[in-house]
């Protein structure tokens, strides 16, 4: 102990030594009259809007995190793939059939890459999907009303992690299998791995007018981890390119098996070829199971179907659909520029960036220069390919993203920073920490024809010592780099929800007129929606009870209810009769095993509770709501389970 | 309580050392000529002496390394050795160090040849946890500089570049492998 303190010492006394001189000119200084310029760059002032959006997914907080660029300021937490008892995203009988899966309820999962939708290769601000990658899900949140609206399961895949990205017109949101499994499903040895599994990558297509989602086909690769993807964009719209790793196909500690290929590969694979080939009765359907939860805004309600066939295309099918380019040392982000020319693979045991050239993989493909094939799949010479290398400007590096201008900007996970490159002469043009260890990267508009360059913001796995400790489990962070001038300056430090997996962007104009307000109460299609408090009543049917329940400021309606036995299953179903924005109200009634309900402006949701002691119990408005919140509350007698006590309820006057 | 003694020594250290004036720090080369960032800052800062030491407080703290430690710190590499890793760090002893001919490391400590010695120091680590069992199995490893150092077996043993590993230490991000040779990066790529 005394030891390790003493080195300790040494360390920081020399790293103190190193670094306590001439610090004055460095960006993200502390103090000096920089501080103060730096401030001024992410204040916005109160009642003042932020200039973009980022929605950070939270990685095992399975949600989508909404924030203001440049504050950093949280505004919400979109529940995606958890439970979110304070919204009650999972636990009132609405939203429960979201996350239903052919695996029964999933109330978790690791939520990934957000990625916005587009037309015509420029985003458009309706809607953000992201993936699940341990259940393998995509959902498409709603940017008018911030809320998870379609959860689609995606079959025979496993970790779907190369997902959820789109094309240039949001034909599809393409996700991508990371483990490769046996196809079908099947009892067979582990060993047996190599030649056996296989990767699915499934191109979903999302309708132009609701976003409704429908697995057009799945490409059935080689059995590779499939890591990241991206779409071609311009010239190179039609296509989308994987990174692969384990090439090995190893199916143990990877981490050492699975590095032993000097190149992995790029899968290039031309979706319109696959989708002409489909739409001419090309592809097998075969025997599938997997669920499609769409949730309706006019019931309120979601719904989901159990899907039971799919279409699989075998890309041996299809000469010409799909290539692989070798690229070094398993590739985790695979970035195309916003030309659509090249394709960055960020090969994260390498040292350098390998960027390969659209135009130069059309010409080799022309001209039949094949290197040899992976499962009668050609590989194209990685030389024939090879657009330019970035020598050596980090140690790991994850994702890139873009500014518009020419410039790329790598994170680097080992050496812990961003790195600024230009693009065709491949030159660093500049560097800077991140605290520390960042994994991916965000420009607003980054994975489009047209990056918003003003900010990048960089997400950190570790932070250790940046903020006040709270235990053992320390907030992970983003950090705010302004990229506007020539060289970056880190802006801002800001605390995230879960882990900041992955992000996406764009200007607050786009979402912000669009953003409801409330819903229209008589637009309210909800089968137990009582519109108004003369609509309200108690209604059994055996031992179910169904109460129709409003709100309004400051009462509920009824608020007296009896008759309930103990063994009743009581759903309360509970219509906001506000139509004013910005006026949830909340309920919820002592021992109900669930959480509360929070009800927007005209919608209606409901809460179960199966009353186990004989009582009059309380219920009560759980978001504040008026002057008169303390007294928006109301009682229910529960008589025992054989009493006679007449079904009656009643406001304002009492019961007899 | 036996805490406090180092800990207000850092103290009076950092006082000491922050005092000085600015022009005594050199201006750094071009920053896009290093890997690490050119700003002395990062984990290696961080004061933790709960967990298990990382790759570079071991080096720290051993008796026989006393010239890898200078070497990392002129070349300014801290940051990368006390990463979340995993990391394999080939540890030559000072021994291995005085091996090599004559006023080597004089001139690869200079200022000018940070680039070469970065490029060296970077050849001694691997990404990824490799216990001997591990690098007996592997017949090549894909260094941090970006070039690939050959495994042999001899005598049952795995030889790393033709350096024998002496001892095995788990750090708190990896494994450093104490080896009684330098590696020297070969000047062409390997692959």
């Amino acid at each position: 102990m005394k030891n390790i303190l003493k080195s300790a010492v040494a360390i920081l006394s020399i790293l103190v030594a190193f670094t306590s001189c001439n610090n004055s000119s460095k960006s993200g200084g502390k103090s000096g009259a920089l501080a103060g310029n730096v401030a001024e760059k992410v204040y916005v002032a109160p009642g003042e809007h932020d200039e973009f959006y980022a929605f950070i997914s939270g990685g095992f907080s399975g949600q989508l995190s909404v924030y203001g660029l440049p504050s950093g300021r949280l505004f919400k937490v979109i529940p995606v793939f958890s439970q979110d008892a304070e919204k009650a995203y999972g636990y009132n009988e609405e939203t429960k059939p979201m996350l239903n899966t052919s695996h029964g309820f999933v109330p978790w999962d690791d939520s990934h890459h957000p990625d916005i939708s587009q037309t015509n290769g420029v985003i458009d601000g309706r809607w953000v999907f992201i993936n699940g990658n341990n259940t393998p899900r995509i959902a498409k949140i709603d940017l008018s009303t911030f809320e998870t609206t379609e959860i689609i399961e995606v079959p025979n895949s496993a970790g779907n992690h190369s997902s959820s990205f789109v094309t240039e017109n949001t034909e599809y949101v393409v996700a991508g299998t990371r483990f490769s499994i046996p196809i079908p499903q099947k009892d067979m040895p582990i060993k047996d791995y190599k030649g056996n599994f296989k990767g699915a990558l499934s191109f979903i297509s999302v309708d132009p007018e609701h976003g409704h989602m429908d697995i057009k086909f799945q490409l059935i690769m080689p059995g590779f981890d499939y890591d990241l993807a991206h779409p071609g964009r311009g010239a190179s719209h039609g296509w989308f390119f994987f990174s692969t790793y384990n090439s090995e196909e190893a199916s143990t500690l990877l981490e050492v098996n699975a590095s032993q290929n000097d190149k992995d590969f790029i899968a290039a694979v031309n979706w319109k070829k696959i989708e002409e080939y489909v739409n001419n009765g090309g592809g097998t359907m075969m025997p599938a199971n997997y669920a499609h939860n769409v949730y309706d805004e006019s019931t309120h309600t979601a719904k989901s179907t159990m899907k039971k066939e799919v279409l699989v295309v075998n890309p041996a099918d299809v000469p010409g659909a799909v290539y692989l380019l070798p690229t070094p040392k398993s590739p985790h982000g695979c970035d195309v520029d916003p030309s659509g020319e090249y394709i960055v693979g960020n090969g994260k045991l390498s040292a350098n960036l390998t960027v390969h050239s659209f135009t130069k993989m059309l010409n080799a493909i022309a001209d039949k220069k094949i290197a040899g094939d992976a499962y009668g799949i050609p590989i194209l010479n990685f030389e024939d390919v090879l657009a330019g290398v970035v020598e050596q400007p980090g140690l790991g590096p994850l994702h890139t993203e873009f500014d518009g201008k020419g410039n790329a900007y790598t994170t680097f996970f080992i050496s812990s920073e961003v790195v600024k490159w230009k693009l065709g002469t491949w030159e660093v043009v500049d560097r800077q920490p991140c605290y520390y260890s960042v994994g991916h990267l965000m420009i607003p508009g980054g994975n489009s024809q047209k990056p918003f360059g003003k900010y990048v913001v960089a997400m950190n796995k570790i932070t250790k010592d940046r903020y006040l400790p709270t235990g053992p489990e320390v907030t992970q962070s983003a950090q705010l780099y302004d990229i506007s001038g020539e060289k970056m300056e880190l802006l801002l430090d800001f605390p995230t929800v879960g882990e900041p997996h992955y992000a996406a962007g764009c200007p607050a104009d786009l979402i912000k007129p669009r953003s409801k307000k409330i819903f229209k109460l008589e637009d309210n299609n909800h089968p137990y929606a009582a519109k108004s408090e003369a609509d309200t009543k108690v209604v059994r049917d055996g031992n179910v009870v169904h109460i129709y329940m409003t709100t309004i400021r400051s009462h509920f309606a009824p608020d007296n209810i009896e008759g309930i036995k103990v063994g009743d299953k009581v759903y309360f179903h509970i219509t906001n009769l506000e139509q004013d924005y910005d006026v949830p109200h909340g309920v919820s009634i002592i021992g109900a095993n669930t959480s509360e309900l929070l009800i927007m402006p005209g919608q209606t949701e409901t809460f179960v509770w199966e009353p186990k002691q004989v009582g009059v119990w309380p219920f009560y408005c759980t978001d504040f709501c008026s002057a008169l919140h303390q007294e928006m509350q109301g009682y229910v007698r529960v008589s025992p389970a054989n009493s006679n006590t007449p079904l009656k309820w009643s406001l304002g006057e009492d019961i007899e | 309580m036996k805490t406090i003694k180092p800990i207000c020594l850092f103290f009076i250290l950092a006082v000491v050392l922050c005092s000085c004036k600015n022009e005594t720090k050199e201006t750094q080369t071009s920053t896009t000529e290093t890997n690490a960032p050119s700003e002395k800052t990062g984990q290696a800062f961080i004061q933790d002496d709960e967990g298990t030491p990382n790759c570079l407080q071991i080096a720290l703290n051993s008796p026989d390394h006393k010239t890898l430690v200078a070497a990392v710190q002129a070349a300014q590499v801290e940051n990368a050795l006390v990463n979340v890793g995993p990391l394999t760090v080939f540890a030559p002893t000072d021994e291995a160090f005085a091996a090599l001919p004559e006023g080597t490391v004089e001139d690869l400590v200079k200022p000018e040849n940070k680039a070469t010695l970065a490029n060296i120091l970077k050849y001694h680590v691997t990404p990824g946890n490799l216990s001997t069992t591990i690098l007996s199995k592997l017949k090549k490893l894909g260094q941090a500089n970006n070039q690939y150092v050959q495994i042999e077996i001899i005598d049952g043993k795995p030889v790393i570049g033709g350096a024998n590993i002496i001892a095995s230490v788990k750090a708190g991000n990896g494994i450093v492998h104490v080896v009684d040779k330098v590696l020297l990066p070969p000047s062409e790529e390997s692959n």
